[in-house]
C-alpha cells in the first residue's frame, strides 16, 4: 500500500483562529452601515441621538422582523417564500372575525396562530408532494389564494374593536423595555440556537448547498422542508399579532408587501439567495439598518418613495459588495 | 518538413505559490496517437491549456512545424488547428447537434447574412457521417448519451479543421462498448492524418491506442517511451514514483452467513427479475454495460427509488426499504456514483461531510455535539488516510480519490453491514486506485458484505469473489470469479440474448 504518511499526521490539528477572517466577516460591514445610517439620522434630528429613541424607534419596525428569522432558514434551504406577508394576512383577518364572532380573544389569537401554522404547513407539504414545483411557484400561488380568501372572508373593510389589553402586545413596555423588542430578542435567540447548534441547522446547510448529497446520506429532506414551511407560517402570524394590536384594527390588504422587505433584509444581511451561506446575525443587523434609516428619513419628511429607492440601492450596492468579498476566498 | 509537428520545450508555468509545470517536454509526431499519463494533479490539464492558448507559459517555447508560435488566447490555438475535447463535455444541449459544431463558425448566406440552416445541417451531417455516427445532426444535444456528445465535440474539432486533437480522458465516462467505438474513431482521425494527444487513466486504452505515451509527475516531465516498451509495471512506478506492490492484494477471508437476498426484484422499465445472494465478508461485483440497469437495481436496494415486485431479505428477514432512512437503519450504504453531486457537499469541510449521515446518532436533544463529531472525523479521516492539511479543509480542494475516501468515511461513520459501492474508482489516478482497492479489501475482512458495480474488468476479476452480469435490465450471468476468463464476462454483458421473448416491459 503506498501511504504517504506524512501528509495525513496532522489531522489532530485544532481549528485556528483567523484575526482576519474574524473581521473580513460581513457582519463588520453591517455594523458600520448602521453606524452610518445612525450618526446620519442623528444631523438629522437632534433628537434622535438618546436612549428613549433607540429604545422605543425599534417599536415601529419590528413587527415584519418576526418573519425574517424563517426567512433566513428558507432561503440558506436555497427556496424561497413570498406567500409570508399574505399569511400575516390571513391569520390576522380570521383572529379579527372570530373574535367579532364572539370567540374569547385567547382563544382568537391561538386560531390566528393555528392559521398561520397551516398555511405554512400547506406550502410545506405543496412542495413536497409536488417535487417538479418550485417554491417560488407554490408560494406565489399560495400567496394570491391566501390574500383572497382574506378578502373573501372579510371582503374590503376593516375589523377591530379588541379588548382594551389586546393593545398591550405592540404598544407597551417591560421594564422599560418594549414588549415586542423582548420577544424580538427571544425568537433571535431561539433561532440562532437552532440554525447554529443543532442537528436541524446543519442540515439546512447542507441542504442548501446540495440537496442529493444529503439524501444520500439519510437524511429526511422532505421533513426538514416541512417544518422550514411551517415555522415560516407560524412566525408569519406571530407578526399578524403585533401587527393588528399595534394598529388595532385589521384589514384583508395588511402587510402588503411584507414579503420583500424581509427578503431584501435577509440578502442584505449577508444569506446567499444560492442557498447554503449565511447567519442569523446578519439579517438582524440588516433589520435595524433599513428600520433605523427609513425611521430617519421619515424624520426629514422624505417621501416614501424616496426611501424604497435609497433601500433598493443600499440592498443591490450591499450584494454586490458581497459578492465580490466572497471571490477574495 | 520538420520531425515533429508540435514541439514544446522547457514549459514551466507557475501559478501564486504553486510549479504547476516545471521545465517539461514534449513532442508530438504527424500521424500519431500520443498518450499522456500521470495522476491526478502531475500537470497535465495546465499543460493542455498551455498547448490551447488558454494559459501562456511563464518559460519555455512552444514551436508548431518547426516555428516559435505564442498563442495568447484559445482562439490564436484554434487557428492553428488545434482542437481540444474534454473530459465533461461542454455543450448547450438545448441546442442541436448541428448547432453545437458550429457554434462560433456558423455558416453564414453570403449576401443576406442570415445563417444558412441548409448548408450547415447538411455539412455537421456530412462531418457525422465520416464518423459513422448514427444520428441526426438534427438531434437535440441534450438528448443524447455522453459518448455521442464526445462525438459531436469532434466532429466540431473537424469541422475546424482541426490537425491536432487533444484528447482529455475521453473514455473516463463511456462504457466498454461505447469505449470501442472511440477507439475506432481514434483510430480512423489518425489514419486520416490528424495528430492525437490522447489522455487517459486506463491503462486499456493507451495499450490500444498509443505509438509513444509521455509521463508527467509532481509537474515534471519522466519520459516519453514507446507504447511497446512499457509493460503495466513500468508505467505505474513512472507515475507513482514508486513501484505499487500488488493492485490487489488476495486477501484469504473466510465468507460468512448470507446476509443480503434479493429475490425477483423488478421496476417496470428499468430491470426485471433481479437475483443474487450476498454473504458476510463477501464482494460481489456487478458489471455489464452502461445502461444495463446495474444502478438502478442498487438504487432500489438502497431506497433511492422504490422496486415494483421482488422481495428484499436480510439477514434473512423480509425488509421493506422505502427510502434511505429505511435502508441505512437495515444496516445497507450507498456510495454513489457521482461524488461531487451525490456523495460531497463540496463547499463543506471534511470533517462536516463525514458526520452528515450520523449527526443525529450523536446528537441530545436535537443539538450538535461538536467536540464528538470532531472526533469522530479525526479518526475516520486517519483510518482512511484521507490527505489533507486538516479536517476543516474544504472537500472541493481534495483531489478526486481523495474526495472518494471522504465519501468512504462517511459510509464507515455508521454502523453497517452491507455497503454498496457503483463505480468506487471512477475518475481517479492510479495511486488512488490501489488505495481504494486496499480499504474495500480491508472492509470485507472486516464483515462487511460488499456489492460493487463498476466498469472496469481488472478490477471486477481482482477483487470480487462473485460476478453478477446484466444486460438490459436483466441478469445474464452469474460467474463465481475464480477461474473465470475476460472474455467468458464480456459475452455475457454484450451478446447473450436474455429473456429475448419477453422484453423488458417498457412498451407493456
Amino acid at each position: 500500500m503506498i501511504a504517504d504518511k506524512k501528509s495525513v499526521a496532522n489531522l489532530d490539528t485544532q481549528r485556528v483562529f483567523s484575526l482576519k477572517e474574524f473581521f473580513l466577516q460581513w457582519e463588520w460591514v453591517l455594523v458600520g452601515l448602521l453606524v452610518v445610517v445612525i450618526i446620519i439620522n442623528s444631523f438629522i434630528s437632534p433628537y434622535f441621538l438618546s436612549f428613549k429613541t433607540f429604545l422605543n424607534t425599534p417599536m415601529t419596525f419590528l413587527d415584519k422582523s418576526f418573519i425574517v428569522f424563517p426567512m433566513i432558514l428558507v432561503i440558506i434551504l436555497g427556496q424561497i417564500d413570498i406567500s409570508v406577508a399574505s399569511t400575516t394576512a390571513l391569520s390576522a383577518v380570521i383572529m379579527a372575525v372570530s373574535y367579532n364572532a364572539g370567540v374569547p380573544m385567547a382563544l382568537s389569537m391561538a386560531l390566528c396562530l393555528l392559521t398561520g401554522t397551516v398555511c405554512g404547513a400547506i406550502n410545506g407539504l405543496l412542495l413536497i408532494k409536488f417535487k417538479e414545483l418550485s417554491a417560488v411557484i407554490v408560494t406565489l400561488s399560495t400567496m394570491i389564494i391566501y390574500r383572497g380568501i382574506a378578502y373573501i372572508i372579510l371582503g374590503d373593510q376593516a375589523s377591530g374593536g379588541f379588548p382594551e389589553w389586546f393593545s398591550f402586545f405592540g404598544w407597551s413596555t417591560v421594564l422599560g423595555i418594549p414588549f415586542i423588542t423582548i420577544i424580538f430578542v427571544v425568537s433571535a435567540v431561539l433561532f440562532g440556537i437552532l440554525l447554529h447548534k443543532t442537528v436541524l441547522g446543519r442540515t439546512i446547510y447542507g441542504m442548501g448547498f446540495n440537496k442529493t448529497a444529503c439524501t444520500y446520506s439519510g437524511i429526511k429532506v422532505d421533513k426538514v422542508i416541512f417544518i422550514v414551511f411551517t415555522l415560516a407560517g407560524l412566525m408569519s402570524a406571530i407578526t399578524a399579532i403585533f401587527l393588528t394590536s399595534r394598529m388595532g384594527s385589521t384589514r384583508p390588504n395588511v402587510a402588503m408587501g411584507y414579503e420583500l422587505e424581509v427578503i431584501t433584509m435577509v440578502a442584505l444581511g449577508g444569506v446567499s439567495t444560492s442557498g447554503g451561506i449565511g447567519r442569523i446575525g446578519g439579517p438582524i443587523l440588516a433589520v435595524f439598518i433599513i428600520g433605523f434609516l427609513s425611521y430617519g428619513m421619515g424624520l426629514a419628511n422624505i417621501q416614501a418613495p424616496v426611501v424604497l429607492v435609497a433601500i433598493g440601492l443600499l440592498l443591490i450596492f450591499s450584494v454586490l459588495l458581497l459578492k465580490f468579498r466572497r471571490k477574495q476566498f | 518538413m520538420p520531425e515533429y509537428i508540435l514541439e514544446l520545450e522547457h514549459i514551466t508555468k507557475l501559478f501564486p505559490g504553486v510549479k504547476a509545470l516545471d521545465d517539461v517536454h514534449f513532442n508530438l509526431k504527424e500521424g500519431e496517437i500520443h498518450g499522456l499519463m500521470g495522476e491526478n494533479g502531475a500537470g497535465k490539464s495546465t499543460f493542455i491549456k498551455t498547448i490551447t492558448g488558454v494559459y501562456t507559459p511563464n518559460e519555455g517555447e512552444i514551436r508548431l512545424y518547426g516555428e516559435k508560435v505564442i498563442f495568447s488566447n484559445p482562439l490564436d490555438a484554434q487557428k492553428c488547428g488545434i482542437a481540444a475535447i474534454y473530459q465533461h463535455v461542454t455543450c448547450y444541449p438545448d441546442l442541436t447537434v448541428a448547432e453545437n459544431i458550429f457554434v462560433g463558425h456558423e455558416k453564414i448566406h453570403k449576401f443576406s447574412r442570415k445563417i444558412n440552416w441548409k448548408e450547415m445541417h447538411a455539412q455537421a451531417q456530412d462531418l457525422l457521417d465520416q464518423l459513422d455516427a448514427n444520428f441526426s445532426s438534427k438531434t437535440r444535444m441534450g438528448d443524447l448519451s455522453v459518448a455521442r456528445q464526445q462525438i459531436v465535440e469532434i466532429a466540431k474539432a473537424l469541422s475546424m479543421n482541426a490537425k491536432i486533437i487533444i484528447m482529455d480522458e475521453p473514455t473516463a465516462a463511456l462504457s466498454l462498448h461505447e469505449t470501442g467505438e472511440l477507439y475506432r474513431i481514434t483510430e480512423q482521425l489518425r489514419n486520416d492524418g490528424a495528430s492525437i494527444i490522447f489522455i487517459s487513466h486506463r491503462l486499456e486504452d493507451i495499450y490500444r491506442l498509443a505509438d509513444r505515451v509521455t509521463i508527467f509527475r509532481d509537474a515534471s516531465y519522466i519520459g516519453t517511451w514507446p507504447a511497446s516498451e512499457l509493460d503495466q509495471e513500468k508505467i505505474v512506478s513512472h507515475m507513482v514514483g514508486r513501484p505499487l506492490t500488488k493492485m490487489f492484494p488476495k486477501r484469504d477471508i473466510h465468507i460468512g452467513e448470507e446476509i443480503l437476498k434479493v429475490e425477483n426484484l423488478s421496476r417496470t422499465g428499468y430491470f426485471r427479475d433481479v437475483s443474487f445472494t450476498l454473504h458476510k465478508s463477501e464482494i460481489v461485483a456487478i458489471t455489464g454495460l452502461v445502461g444495463a440497469g446495474r444502478t438502478e437495481v442498487c438504487e432500489s436496494l438502497y431506497g433511492i427509488t422504490r422496486a415494483d415486485a421482488g422481495n428484499i431479505y436480510i439477514a434473512g428477514e423480509k425488509a421493506v426499504i422505502s427510502d434511505p432512512v429505511a435502508a441505512l437503519l437495515h444496516g445497507i450504504g450507498f456510495l454513489p456514483e457521482d461524488r461531487q453531486k451525490q456523495g460531497l457537499i463540496l463547499e463543506w469541510e471534511i470533517g462536516k461531510n463525514i458526520t452528515l449521515p450520523v449527526l443525529e446518532l450523536y446528537s441530545k436533544y436535537g443539538m450538535l455535539n461538536k467536540n464528538e463529531e470532531q472526533e469522530i472525523s479525526n479518526k475516520l479521516a486517519k483510518r482512511l488516510a484521507v490527505k489533507a492539511p486538516n479536517i476543516f479543509s474544504c472537500a472541493s480542494t481534495l483531489s478526486g480519490g481523495n474526495q472518494q475516501k471522504v465519501v468512504f468515511a462517511k459510509l464507515l461513520a455508521r454502523d453497517l453491514k452491507i455497503i454498496i459501492l457503483d463505480e468506487p474508482t471512477k475518475g481517479v489516478d492510479i495511486g488512488a486506485k490501489a488505495a481504494i482497492y486496499e480499504i474495500i479489501g480491508e472492509l470485507a475482512e472486516q464483515g462487511y458484505g460488499i456489492i460493487m458495480i463498476s466498469s472496469e474488468m481488472p478490477e471486477v476479476l481482482g477483487l470480487s469473489d462473485k460476478i453478477v452480469v446484466m444486460k438490459d435490465g436483466h441478469v445474464s450471468a452469474l460467474f463465481t470469479t475464480a477461474g473465470t476468463k475476460q472474455e467468458e464476462i464480456l459475452h455475457a454483458a454484450m451478446v447473450k440474448n436474455v429473456y429475448s421473448s419477453q422484453g423488458l416491459g417498457v412498451d407493456s
